[in-house]
């Protein structure tokens, strides 16, 4: 009975496999191919204006070839990038495009024989023309799994994934248990990577074993963290890596119906993953009886509402309810009484999104890349003052200045590096001392901060700390759901004095007042958001008392950040005088020239502390200085 | 008055007809309203609650607990400024700054002739273009004081074309 439904089951799935390769070969067939990076940071950088001057420039020219709107491929840092892949050359990969490039492109690489190679960013495969992505310095610690198929295909096409090797995992795991899946990926030693670290298939089986009928399987998409885009970024470019994994998780706990939780702010992210379940349907690789099978399943979107408390697992099922997000004391824990009280796996994006790869290659050669207690890679959102800003997929073990110098290349214009914030509003900021931390999921809780999903901030001499923990204690203080005491007062209590410690209005024994409130506020709060919102001020106080000092004792800002603790100068030696930058940009008109020397004064009383008159003057002048405290500005003659 | 507030029951009924009567259900419902109303009016939330047998204040509280929902008609044109951690550390509290002086509105507020809503959003996950404001669904990436002035121009020229 069993081999005669394998069977039927494989051989359904290899009809759809033909014909996707065969479409996916149509789509090269001889010709050059065009592919552009249209995730939303493409969007942002101007990626459908290249794509439209590319459509156009073709068919000025009478040419056909295709042109496809890919993912993203992690090279934020070069948005919007362009793919060319033309027969006889390596595919390159350029970046920075502008409309006016990729007219270029078309006419000289796409039509003539030149690959433009000014505006090369590198090669995708190892060849004697370009240098390739493999030959950077950063490729050495990279190690790319769930990242690999991003920015490679289309990720609105089905057919490019299952050409890609897609869907053949649900069809190795139909052939299994689902006691062995669960135990595959026991194997795998796979920790859940939206944060907290549990063993995906502990929590697996613990599900497969509850009583309770039906069981659901959700996946938790509601990327919360203020300056993380993992999520986002994988469903945007390969939402059907995530769809396979919910498929293959549905088959192991045993759940019929399944959610797919996505934040309201991914616009895109939702609708690529709506048309990724549509497409999956059409191809029976979801619904009722899977290609032929007695396994059904179902997954419904669920588009989040903009709470960022929901990213928590027990406010997420109260959304799904229809209630307000307020999360629930726990245990009883989700896999045994979840949604509607019956038993309920939630799952990250990432952590679904890895399950293909165990089944493909199994759980061992999983296990083979990490540490002893985290397994597998880790994927980071690099932003800040970082050169290389975009995402970086690395083994677990990987020492934050490892991610930070040699993914990321560095500090931005030659500056020092001063702290990194990693785990959002959870997490902590960690200064230069502690670089050489291998990242896993426990190394970080030592020094105050934790992995969290991923988001990492850079931080340069320029951020003040104070104000980055004050940010999110206003982050905190604001998402906070209202529920617990200490979470909804405490958090409002600690912003009120570090606002006043911004405006250099605050005491010292201010400093123990909010170590104490931190202490409270962690132990009296029900749920993850309020357990670690005092997390980013008491690493900052650990690691940069002496900036909190400065702002109480001298009423200054030592990184010139604190918009109350500073003042905009014009240094009349310095100033040209018949320049007139800083006049024409000011957004309040509160710049003008002295009545008979000419340089340029700036009117305190009128002027908001924009700074865009800092970044107007010349370089070779550098007239406009930040000064801080305010009163250090001289009385102007 | 009760003309519109009738137009406005007759509109949600239709829009409801699409959904099942689970509690489930309401934050997708409420969703779909927005989406074609631009706002939940009173009226609305009224009808939701019949057709769900729920209590009214069970509406209003998820309506309210969300960031999302909005009980205001919008402007025209609609305008998010990022304030995610690393819109925040370039400067986004500037940029909020910019559009509420040039557009004479706090956040959550529409300007008087209803061309323009302000408002702030936690982070859409564009922090490598920061800082970013997201201008009628569009993310436009390190939007500082000179392209607010920029963005705002082009509205004005786009109008006056017209």
């Amino acid at each position: 009975m069993k081999v005669i439904k394998r069977q039927s089951v494989v051989s359904a799935f290899q009809g759809i496999k033909k014909q996707a390769e065969s479409q996916w070969r149509e789509l090269r067939n001889g010709k050059p191919v065009i592919m552009v990076g249209g995730a939303t940071c493409g969007r942002a950088a101007g990626a459908l204006e290249v794509l439209r001057a590319i459509k156009g420039e073709l068919k000025k020219h009478g040419l056909s070839c295709p042109v496809v709107e890919v993912g993203c491929m992690g090279h934020c840092y070069a948005e919007p990038v362009v793919t060319i892949s033309k027969p006889g050359y390596p595919p390159i990969c350029y970046g920075p495009v502008n409309p006016v490039i990729a007219q270029r492109l078309v006419r000289e690489f796409v039509l003539g024989d030149n690959p433009c190679l000014e505006f090369v960013l590198g090669a995708l495969e190892k060849n004697d023309l370009v240098p390739s992505f493999a030959d950077f310095p950063r490729a050495e610690f990279e190690k790319r799994v769930i990242l690999k198929n991003c920015g490679h295909i289309d990720p609105e096409q089905i057919e490019h994934y299952i050409a890609s090797g897609g869907y053949g995992a649900l069809v190795k795991a139909l052939e299994m248990e689902p006691e062995e899946v669960i135990a595959e990926v026991k194997r795998s030693g796979l920790r859940g990577r939206g944060g907290a670290g549990f063993p995906t298939g502990e929590k697996w089986e613990i599900c497969r074993n509850a009583r309770g009928k039906p069981k659901y399987l959700i996946c938790n998409g509601d990327e919360g963290d203020p300056g993380a885009f993992m999520d986002r970024a994988i469903l945007e470019s390969d939402p059907h890596s995530v769809v396979e994994g919910m498929l293959i998780a549905a088959y192991a706990i045993g759940a019929r119906y399944g959610y797919l939780y996505v934040r309201a702010e991914y616009p895109l992210a939702v609708q690529r993953t709506r048309l990724a379940l549509r497409q999956a349907r059409k191809l029976k690789l979801l619904g009722r009886n899977i290609l032929g099978s007695d396994f059904s399943f179902n997954i419904k979107l669920f588009q989040g509402s903009g709470a960022f408390v929901c990213g928590e697992e027990t406010a997420l099922i109260a959304s799904l309810e229809g209630k307000p997000g307020t999360p629930y004391h726990r245990p009883p824990y989700p896999v045994t009484s979840g949604l509607y009280g019956k038993p309920t796996v939630i799952n990250n994006v990432k952590t679904l999104a890895f399950i293909r790869h165990i089944i493909e290659s199994g759980g061992k050669m999983f296990a083979v890349t990490g540490t002893e207690g985290s397994k597998g890679t880790a994927v980071f959102a690099l932003a800040g003052k970082v050169v290389n800003t975009g995402l970086a997929e690395v083994p677990m073990g990987t020492t934050l200045r490892q991610v930070i110098f040699d993914v990321g290349s560095g500090i931005k214009e030659g500056k020092r590096f001063k702290a990194v914030q990693i785990g959002g509003p959870s997490g902590g900021c960690l200064p230069e001392s502690t670089l050489d931390l291998p990242i896993d999921f426990g190394s970080l809780t030592g020094a105050g901060a934790m992995m969290g999903s991923g988001g990492m901030i850079v931080l340069d001499e320029d951020d003040c700390m104070v104000e980055i923990a004050r940010y999110f204690l206003e982050f905190t203080q604001r998402e906070s759901c209202g529920k617990c005491t200490f979470c909804r007062l405490g958090t409002k209590q600690m912003l009120e004095v570090l606002d006043e410690f911004t405006r250099g209005k605050g005491r010292i024994e201010d400093l123990d007042t909010l170590v104490a409130l931190a202490e409270d506020v962690k132990a009296g709060s029900l749920c993850g958001l309020g357990k670690t919102a005092p997390n980013p001020v008491l690493s900052t106080l650990r690691f940069f008392r002496d900036e909190y000092e400065v702002h109480i004792k001298e009423g200054r800002c030592p990184a010139l950040m604190c918009r109350d603790l500073i003042a905009y100068y014009i240094v009349p030696e310095k100033c040209e005088r018949t320049c007139d930058a800083c006049v024409g940009t000011c957004t309040v008109e509160a710049i003008s020239s002295h009545p008979t020397k000419r340089y340029k004064i700036i009117d305190q009383t009128k002027c908001v502390k924009c700074g865009t008159c800092l970044k107007a003057c010349p370089p070779q002048y550098s007239a406009v200085v930040k000064l801080s405290p305010p009163s250090l500005v001289p009385a102007s003659k | 008055m009760t003309e519109e507030k009738a137009k406005l029951k007759k509109q949600t009924r239709r829009i409801l007809q699409g959904f099942g009567k689970k509690r489930g259900n309401l934050i997708p419902i409420l969703q779909r309203l927005q989406e074609n109303l631009g706002y939940l009016p009173r009226e609305a939330m009224l009808e939701v609650a019949r057709f769900l047998d729920i209590p009214e204040i069970d509406v209003y509280g998820v309506v309210t607990f969300y960031n999302q929902f909005r009980r205001n008609p919008p402007g025209k044109h609609s305008i998010r400024v990022c304030l995610g951690t690393a819109c925040h550390m370039k400067g986004g509290y500037i940029t909020l700054d910019a559009w509420k002086r040039r557009l004479g509105i706090d956040r959550g507020q529409v300007t008087p002739d209803r061309e323009f809503d302000l408002d702030t959003v936690a982070c859409v996950g564009c922090c490598v273009m920061a800082p970013v404001t997201v201008v009628d669904d569009k993310p436009q990436g390190k939007v500082e004081p000179t392209k607010v002035d920029g963005i705002l121009l082009s509205f004005k020229l786009e109008k006056e074309k017209q």
